[in-house]
Parts: C-alpha cells; sequence; structure tokens
C-alpha cells in the first residue's frame, strides 16, 4: 500500500490552519476587545495572552510555510492572489507584535500609540484573514497553473461579509478566553462581551452558510441545496456540521451567563468555530486553489512530502507536547503584575 | 524611471529581509549569551550574573519580537511577490523551511513565554531549560535558514523534472557546497554582532562614570568573545570566499572588481564601472596578489567578468563596496578584541577612555558588517535568485505594479516607525545598564509601576 501523501498533507496543513484559528484567534480577539477596555483591564489582558501569543502565531508560519513546502503551486497562485489583504495582515501583524513589549516601555504618549497600534493591529490582522477567507471561498482566477486575476478580485460583498464574521468570531473567542482567566469586574464584562458576540456570530455563520451556497455552482451541487431544490441524499451526510455549530453557539450562550464556568466558554466556542471550519473544508475539498487545482494537482514531489512527513510524525507531537505544557505552567487567572518587566 | 513588478518586488524583498536580518543576527548571539550568563549565576550563584541577565533579557525580549514579525513577512514573500521560484524550487527548499519551523520556530516562541514571564512560576533548573532552548532555537533556525540560502547559492543534489526542481539526494541538498562554511561565517557574526554591542553598551557606561561590577563583567566577557571570534571569522570569511570562487566566480570577480582575466591584484580602493567594463583604481597591490588570496596560487590565472556574456554578470558596486566595508569593519573588530585584551591583561582597561570611546563609537559595528556582508553575496549572485538555475527576472509574481509599489510604501511606513521606537526603548535600556539589583519579573514592585503606568494612559 503506497500512502496518499499529498492528502495527507492537506490533512496537516488543514490542522495547523485550524490551530491557528483557535489559538491566535482567541489572542487577535482579546486584542480586538481592548478599546472596550479601561487601562487596568488592558494590563490583564495582556498579561492573560503574552506568556501564549508567540507560540499561537508560529501556526501561521506552518501554515504560510507548510503550504509552500507541501503545495508549491497552490502556494504559488493563492499567495499573488490575495497579494494586498495578506500584506495587510503582515503589517498589522508587525504592529500588534512589536505592541506586546513596546507598550511596556513606551511613556505616556508611547504607551498610548502602542495600545492603540495592539488594537488596532488585532483588528485589521482579523479582517484581513476574513478577507483572505472569503476570496478564497469565491474562487481563484487560474490561468496556465498561475494566478491571473486582478488585485482586487478579493474584494466583494461576500468577502466584507466573512472578514466581519471572522473578526467577530475571533473577538469571541477573545471574550470566552477572558471568561477563563479574569476575575471580577473584567470577567462580568467578558461575559456580557460573549453573550452579545454569541448572537452575532451566530447570525454571522448562518448568513455566511446561505451564501457560500450560491457564491460557486460547485458548492452548491455539493450540498445539494439551490433555491429550486434541496437533495437530501447530498444534505444528509453533510448535516451534522451546521448542526453541531448551532448546538455549540446554544450552549456557549448559556455558559457564558452562568458565573460558574470557566473553559466551557471557550470550548463550545472552539466546537463552533470546528463546525464552521469543517463546513467550509467540505465545501472546498479537495480544491487548494478553488475552483481550479486540486490537491493531487498542486503537491511537491513525493520525497519532499515523505521527508517533511518523518519531521512532523517526530516533531509535532513534541511541540504539541510542550505547547500544552507552556499552558499549564501559565494556567490560573491572569494578573496584570505577571506581565511586564 | 519606469517601477515594474520586478524592479519594485526586488526593493521590497532587500528592504524586508536587510530590516530582519538586523534582529536574528544580535539574539542569536544573545541568545547563547543569556544561556551563558543563567549557567553561570546557577553554578557561581554570584549576583552579577543574575544581573547581567535580568538586564539584558529585557533587550532579548525587544529584539526577539521583531525579530519574529519581520520573519513571518519573510515566509509569505516568497509567494506573494516570487511565486515562479517557489513553484520551480518548492520541492527541494520547501522541506528546509518546513524544518525550521518544526525544530526552531516553535521551541523558540513557545519557551520564550516561560523565558521572560516564568522567572517566579518555574524552578531554575527549567527556567534555565527554557533559555537553553530558545537559545538553541535561534541556532537552529540559523542552521536551515542558511542551508536553503546556500542551495540558492550554489545547488547540488538536485534534478529538474517537468520544468521543476526536485531533490535528488537531501544530505547534497541541505549540505551543499557553500553552507558549511558560510553557516560558521553566519553563527560567527551573529556572536561579534552581539559581543561588540555588549562592548559598545558598557563602554557607553563606563564613559558616563555609570561602570558597575556588571558593566565592567559584561565588557570583559565581551572583550574575551571578541578577541577570540574576530580573527577566527577573518578565516572562516576567506574559507566562505574560496568557496564562492570555486562555484560562484562571477561573484567573486565582482566584489573584487576584477574585469580581465589574468594574475589579478587585490584593488583595495576603486570604482567598479559596469558601462565601462572597467575599475577605476586609487589603491591596489601588486599583480598576482589577488590571485594568491583568492586560489592560493600568485601565478593563477583567474577570470575577470568579461570572460563571461553581460547577461550572466552581477551588478559589481554593490558587492565591490559591500564586501570592502565587511572587511573593514571586521578588521575594526579585530583591532578593538585584541586591544581591549591587551589592557585587559596589563590591568589599564577600566582606566583607558580612549578604549571606552572606541567601544562605544564600534558598538554597531557587527550589524554593519552583518548587513554589507549580506549585500554582497545576495547581489552578487545576480542576475540569478538559484545560481546558474533560475534568473531572478524569471522567478517574479504575476501581481499588478501598484500592488507591489503600495506594500513597499506601507513596509517602509510601517518598518520606519516599528525600527525607531524599538531602537529608542533598547537605547533606554542601555543608557540605565544592569544595576546590582535587577527585579525579577513578576514580582511585587510590580503592580505599583503597572498601576502608574496605566495612570499616564488614562490621565494628561
Amino acid at each position: 500500500m503506497t500512502l496518499d501523501l499529498p492528502l495527507i498533507w492537506a490533512g496537516i496543513l488543514a490542522t495547523a490552519v485550524l490551530l491557528y484559528v483557535l489559538l491566535d484567534g482567541f489572542d487577535l480577539g482579546v486584542g480586538a476587545l481592548f478599546a472596550l477596555a479601561t487601562p487596568e483591564e488592558r494590563d490583564v489582558m495582556t498579561a492573560s495572552i503574552a506568556p501564549v501569543w508567540d507560540g499561537n502565531e508560529t501556526w501561521l508560519v506552518l501554515g504560510g510555510g507548510g503550504l509552500f513546502a507541501a503545495f508549491p503551486l497552490a502556494y504559488a497562485v493563492v499567495m499573488p492572489a490575495f497579494y494586498l489583504p495578506i500584506m495587510l495582515m503582515l503589517g498589522a501583524l508587525i504592529f500588534r507584535g512589536v505592541a506586546f513589549e513596546f507598550r511596556a516601555h513606551g511613556r505616556r504618549s508611547g504607551r498610548r500609540f502602542w495600545t492603540f497600534a495592539f488594537s488596532a493591529g488585532s483588528i485589521v490582522a482579523a479582517v484581513s484573514q476574513g478577507f483572505v477567507l472569503g476570496g478564497f471561498v469565491q474562487g481563484i482566477t487560474v490561468r496556465n497553473q498561475a494566478f491571473a486575476g486582478g488585485p482586487l478580485d478579493w474584494l466583494t460583498p461576500f468577502s466584507c461579509l466573512t472578514a466581519l464574521s471572522l473578526t467577530l468570531g475571533y473577538a469571541l473567542l477573545g471574550s470566552c478566553w477572558l471568561i477563563a482567566k479574569a476575575e471580577g469586574d473584567l470577567q462580568l464584562k467578558a461575559r456580557r462581551w460573549a453573550k452579545r458576540l454569541t448572537l452575532a456570530v451566530a447570525v454571522c455563520m448562518a448568513l455566511v452558510s446561505i451564501a457560500t451556497l450560491s457564491v460557486n455552482p460547485a458548492v452548491t451541487a455539493r450540498w445539494g441545496v439551490s433555491m429550486h431544490h434541496i437533495d437530501g441524499s447530498k444534505l444528509l451526510p453533510l448535516s451534522p456540521a451546521p448542526v453541531l455549530g448551532g448546538l455549540a453557539l446554544a450552549w456557549l450562550y448559556l455558559s457564558a451567563g452562568r458565573e460558574t464556568t470557566t473553559y466551557a466558554p471557550y470550548a463550545s466556542a472552539a466546537a463552533a468555530f470546528l463546525a464552521g471550519y469543517l463546513g467550509l473544508a467540505f465545501s472546498i475539498a479537495p480544491y487548494v486553489a478553488p475552483y481550479q487545482l486540486t490537491l493531487w494537482d498542486c503537491a511537491a514531489k513525493d520525497n519532499a512530502l515523505a521527508l517533511m512527513l518523518v519531521g512532523v510524525v517526530i516533531m509535532l507531537p513534541v511541540i504539541l507536547g510542550y505547547t500544552a505544557f507552556v499552558y499549564w505552567i501559565f494556567r490560573g487567572k491572569a494578573k496584570a503584575e505577571h506581565g511586564y518587566h | 524611471m519606469h517601477l515594474d513588478p520586478f524592479i519594485v518586488s526586488r526593493i521590497q524583498f532587500a528592504f524586508t529581509v536587510a530590516f530582519h536580518i538586523i534582529f536574528p543576527a544580535f539574539t542569536i548571539g544573545l541568545g547563547s549569551y543569556l544561556a551563558v550568563l543563567e549557567g553561570l549565576w546557577l553554578v557561581t550563584r554570584r549576583a552579577v550574573f543574575r544581573n547581567l541577565y535580568l538586564f539584558w533579557v529585557k533587550v532579548f525580549a525587544l529584539a526577539f519580537g521583531m525579530g519574529v514579525v519581520s520573519g513571518v513577512v519573510m515566509s509569505y514573500q516568497f509567494g506573494t511577490n516570487w511565486s515562479v521560484f517557489a513553484v520551480k524550487t518548492g520541492s527541494v527548499l520547501g522541506p528546509l523551511l518546513g524544518y525550521e519551523v518544526l525544530t526552531a520556530f516553535f521551541l523558540e516562541a513557545s519557551f520564550l513565554g516561560i523565558m521572560l514571564f516564568g522567572w517566579k512560576r518555574v524552578g531554575p533548573g527549567l527556567h534555565y531549560t527554557a533559555t537553553c532552548f530558545v537559545a538553541g532555537g535561534t541556532l537552529f533556525s540559523a542552521f536551515w535558514i542558511l542551508s536553503a540560502n546556500s542551495w540558492m547559492q550554489t545547488p547540488a543534489g538536485y534534478a529538474l523534472e517537468n520544468g521543476r526542481y526536485i531533490a535528488v539526494d537531501w544530505l547534497k541538498v541541505i549540505f551543499n557546497p557553500s553552507f558549511p562554511s558560510r553557516f560558521a561565517h553566519m553563527v560567527t557574526a551573529a556572536y561579534l554582532t552581539t559581543g561588540m554591542t555588549v562592548l559598545g553598551a558598557s563602554g557607553l557606561l563606563a564613559l558616563r562614570g555609570r561602570a558597575t561590577a556588571e558593566s565592567r563583567t559584561m565588557q570583559r566577557m565581551a572583550i574575551g568573545l571578541v578577541a577570540i571570534l574576530a580573527p577566527l571569522q577573518l578565516l572562516i570569511g576567506h574559507e566562505s570566499g574560496k568557496v564562492a570562487h570555486e562555484y560562484q566566480p562571477t561573484k567573486v570577480a565582482a566584489m573584487e572588481g576584477w574585469w580581465e582575466t589574468g594574475r589579478q591584484p587585490t584593488i583595495l580602493i576603486g570604482w567598479p564601472d559596469d558601462r565601462t567594463e572597467t575599475t577605476r583604481v586609487l589603491l591596489q597591490t601588486p599583480k598576482g596578489f589577488g590571485s594568491w588570496v583568492v586560489a592560493g596560487d600568485a601565478q593563477a590565472e583567474l577570470k575577470g567578468l568579461k570572460a563571461w556574456p553581460k547577461a550572466d554578470r552581477p551588478p559589481t558596486l554593490i558587492p565591490f563596496w559591500a564586501f570592502r566595508f565587511m572587511v573593514g569593519l571586521g578588521l575594526l573588530m579585530i583591532g578593538v578584541g585584541l586591544g581591549g585584551a591587551a589592557l585587559w591583561a596589563t590591568g589599564r582597561l577600566d582606566r583607558s577612555k580612549l578604549f571606552q570611546w572606541a567601544a562605544l563609537l564600534s558598538g554597531p559595528s557587527g550589524f554593519g558588517a552583518v548587513i554589507c556582508g549580506w549585500m554582497a553575496t545576495e547581489v552578487g549572485r545576480q542576475p540569478y535568485v538559484v545560481f546558474g538555475l533560475l534568473r531572478t527576472a524569471d522567478a517574479v509574481s504575476p501581481v499588478a505594479a501598484g500592488a507591489v509599489q503600495a506594500s513597499l510604501a506601507g513596509f517602509m511606513g510601517v518598518y520606519a516607525i516599528v525600527f525607531s521606537a524599538g531602537v529608542l526603548y533598547i537605547c533606554r535600556l542601555l543608557v540605565v545598564g544592569p544595576q546590582p539589583s535587577e527585579t525579577e519579573p513578576g514580582d511585587d514592585a510590580m503592580p505599583v509601576r503597572r498601576m502608574l503606568a496605566s495612570k499616564l494612559e488614562q490621565g494628561a
């Protein structure tokens, strides 16, 4: 039996991107919520993510680097197609990344500037990722195995909707993280934010789901749903994803309001993200440059995939192990004085 | 001037990678230095090492943060701006970069949290382990990225299949001909960069009358490092040059300003001109000296650039002058290192104002040498992105000129702000210097400063 290495690698990268969204999602979300918090609360908020954000962002590097390594053609088509939102994301990530340290070193105006940069950078990074997501689901113009569209192809009402949805989704993850890590007033605030954001995200996910069905005929056919006809034999096997999403959001709404919960809201938010993610994956697979190039069209040479698979099989459990260990070291409630020197 | 996506993409890549390399060049050395300091603190229990660790870890945090965020940019630019390069070399270079993420980036990023915020949360043994992992991570990262870049200089172990490069022998790909000497050259350069910075900081404190036991200790440690590594670096660099001469003779000819074939001189000061295909020479050695340096034989007839078609030659001005600046700065480091060692040995180190000035002024020399060295080697590789295989002009993405111009302007603006602020904050730390009682991160003194900072943010 020979291994289908491209398929395995698609699975690995999909997992890396999912972990990125769930992990960096909450720290970007915490940044997005900065505007709603008092200065004292902001110190607790940064302290809750400062020890882990860098590791979280590394999943994005694995996503980008892994796409280059495993699917060079997809990397070469997708990156130019989303040139502007990716550059915007990188610029935003620079600002919010250095702001962790710089906030602690700035004096009056410097500190205020980096506080703003941290919040704005987090929001802009989330919005840009949402644009890339929307543009990806819409599909990319490919000719002769290269991107052949215009620089603003990604900008449509649909991608604006996904940008808004992803930003609200990250803010939801961020508020759930704060429910787990904060105490007192900030935790109560986080519960209120989480409940409102749950409702907003529920509406967004419903809208994105409906819009996704109409954005490309290939997706409509896959789900068996159109304006005129519903094909139950296709829809039924895929229905667990939306059902899981709905249940997770309902549970999230209830658990965020109960005063005894800590990690339950975050877990439910993660489940809702997983549902949305699986739904999109079902819609797009096996395309890695929708809807022209499949993962087998774009894969690197087998010996390259095999060499890296050895590395992943050895290193990924180690990485997951020490990532969990670091989270465990910094378990418990965050306090402002745990933060910066 | 017409700015097409190719030119702008090249400027953007050069700008972003030059900005990026400043920080790894510093943190590779500083990471190892911190591991040494913490190790010495744990073994000797002398407070001076603990204070030095707690001081330099603050500088490390600032520099590392800037290195991380500017590094993320690099991992995307191969695709956004050089997609043809990505497609053609992905099956060879992809795994090297993949291994960098798996063995280095996660290690550094995860244990950095413990290193910066775990002083009170974990035991000394585990904290020291975290420091060593971060230091090791920076070295692993250098290993893989130098391997990938060296493959672009001296490709080996590959075959061409359907217009794309694939690996036929991974060991030959990873340990390609120029990799060992270039890896050694870069890691030594990083250590020297850190050593010179530490030396410069100690010189500043001595001149301001703020020298402490800590600053005197770090000055002696830095002198020891520079006095040994700076002369060694001359030999490593020479070895790297010999490899380049064997595999990339056009690069060496451009760096030396050689146009005609024959027994070559070493031009010390001159001005190469691509248009007239000559170098206006102000100062040079007799003929044969250059042949002896590069090929080990004063009688050797070495090719000048005219031996290759114009389309295959690199531009000369940048490699020529960047190389001279790099060597000049390297010689300066040797002088400062050996001079400091001599003063130290004769007990006159702390009294020598002249040396403290030299230490201060040569503090940034490592950064200058690293950037010049990279400019010489990367421009010297032109007109190829993968030497002899893929031309840079054929590697560019199908992106709109306006988009690349916008992103370049954006990067320049963002980096100008981030760099100015980062340098300002690092300088503020260096001006104060390590104190006899550095506070431990996360202790009881913190909330007061925190609240004060919050108040500042609220008011005014």
